[in-house]
């Protein structure tokens, strides 16, 4: 069974009906204790890295995190839940969960025609054999809204980049962690086969 | 590089689908989940969903009609129709949608846009204009003119002024949709797509006029739009979403193609 960690941060919904859609078994739990025995767990979120923190540990969902990270369940991160697995985001000048070490970045585009969130459908390049990614065919797109993006310091934990203005990653994990900017769940087909393989993923 | 994005729009009452010509004589013309279930198995970017219920009795039917593509359809999609306050775009987010469009109640009351933005972010919120052309003047210097309630008002408003209003108060997104081009199938209204698009710092999705895929074309280089709303070049089955695409493409235009299984 996957938990998804609910942290009033905005696409659980979406993440959860698409994995009903897929016949994936998941709760949905906002309860630290839960997120430490989960089997599998998947962080959403969306909106801002300060907030987003903020509840967490209030919740005291931080340390669970942390914890299951370290007892080796395997976790996958979408979006914010890409962006605060790392040890600093430049959003709202926010210490993080510290994962991974690295940091999360303000897209700094020199091209004026280039708007900002990046928001829309673009192509995303494996860089590095994945479990989660092993379905994706050059040329393949995913959705995308975000106005910062994930840097890891080691640069062996990038599986994907994407490019807008200049590369950047778009998928970082180590061992039983895996997190993607794109939004699974709003990306058709491609993006639901990425649940799938973390449903499916055994490590 | 992001790609262009082919947009869809359904107009639903009581409901039902609808597809306005000019505003005047809808047509019902089917179930509006089976219609965004068929596009989104075409390879469709992203759909718009106006409610335009008379009563407000059955507003509640659209909140079903979301919830159920929200289960169903896996790309963004985005309502609009008879939200008035803050309390009703939550309504429809919490239902599935990821945006919300405002539109007549914008022009009324522009704080709408910033309480919705302040609340949900600004790429959940798309400010939605109809726009007419008008005689240049004073007020309305681009010819171009804000109408309101499904183009019956003209709210003396200049279309690129209030285009940047919007999008200071928190628009993360304008559809800008010509009432002069809705319907007519003879190409999108470019003039008014690209003042906007260059006044703007966000995305523009032009709408109203498209009937050809050239048409498309059109508007995403010399109209410089970022997404293209088609309506009835799908709705009537006289194109597919691949075969829209696959012109754009042959012609240099980056657009998301969707690989078969």
């Amino acid at each position: 069974m996957i938990t998804l960690v609910d942290y009033k941060a905005g696409n659980l919904t979406s993440v959860r009906r698409a994995l009903d859609h897929l016949g994936i078994p998941c709760q949905v739990s906002a309860d630290p204790e839960t997120v430490r025995r989960a089997d599998k767990i998947i962080f959403p979120g969306v909106g801002a890295a300060g907030a987003a923190m903020s509840i967490l540990r209030e919740c005291g969902l931080d340390s669970a995190l942390k914890e299951a990270f370290a007892a080796g369940t395997p976790i996958l991160g979408i979006c914010i839940g890409c962006q605060i697995i790392l040890t600093h985001s430049e959003e709202d000048d926010t210490p993080c969960l510290d994962l991974l070490p690295g940091a999360c970045l303000r897209f700094r585009v020199s091209d004026p025609t280039l708007k900002i969130p990046h928001m829309g459908w673009n192509g995303v390049i494996v860089t590095q054999p994945h479990p989660l990614l092993v379905h994706l065919r050059p040329g393949d797109e995913f959705y995308f809204v975000h106005s910062f993006y994930p840097q890891p310091a080691d640069a062996s934990q990038v599986y994907a980049i994407s490019d807008y203005g200049g590369e950047f990653p778009v998928a970082i994990g180590k061992d039983n962690l895996f997190a993607v900017q794109f939004h699974t769940e709003k990306s058709g087909a491609v993006g639901l086969k990425v649940l799938e393989n973390f449903a499916n993923w055994q490590i | 590089m992001l790609s262009k994005r082919i947009v869809s729009c359904l107009d639903v009452r009581d409901g039902k689908l609808a597809k306005s010509v000019k505003f005047v004589d809808t047509q019902d013309i089917g179930d509006p989940v089976a219609k965004a279930r068929e596009y989104y198995a075409q390879g469709l970017d992203e759909l718009v969903f106006y409610d335009i219920t008379a009563s407000s009795d059955n507003r509640g039917i659209m909140l079903d009609v979301v919830s159920r593509v929200a289960e169903q359809v896996f790309i963004p999609f985005s309502v609009g129709g008879g939200l008035r306050t803050v309390e009703d775009c939550s309504r429809v987010l919490l239902a599935g949608a990821e945006k919300v469009n405002v539109n007549s109640a914008a022009v009324k009351y522009p704080g709408l846009i910033a309480e919705a933005s302040k609340a949900f972010g600004a790429q959940a919120v798309v400010l939605s204009m109809d726009v007419l052309k008008v005689q240049k003047s004073a007020q309305i210097p681009s010819g171009y003119e804000i109408v309101i309630n499904g183009g019956r008002t003209p709210m003396g408003l200049d279309a690129i002024a209030w285009a940047r209003r919007g999008v200071d108060l928190g628009a993360g997104e304008l559809v800008v949709n010509s009432i002069d081009a809705d319907g007519t199938k003879t190409g999108y209204e470019l003039t008014l797509t690209r003042q906007i698009a260059e006044a703007v710092s966000v995305p523009v999705i032009a709408s109203g006029g498209g009937g050809k895929p050239e048409h498309l074309y059109d508007v995403l280089t010399e109209g410089k739009a970022d997404a293209a709303l088609v309506a009835s070049m799908l709705h009537y089955g006289e194109y597919t979403v691949g075969q829209i695409k696959e012109y754009l493409a042959g012609r240099g235009i980056k657009v998301r193609i969707q690989k078969d299984e």
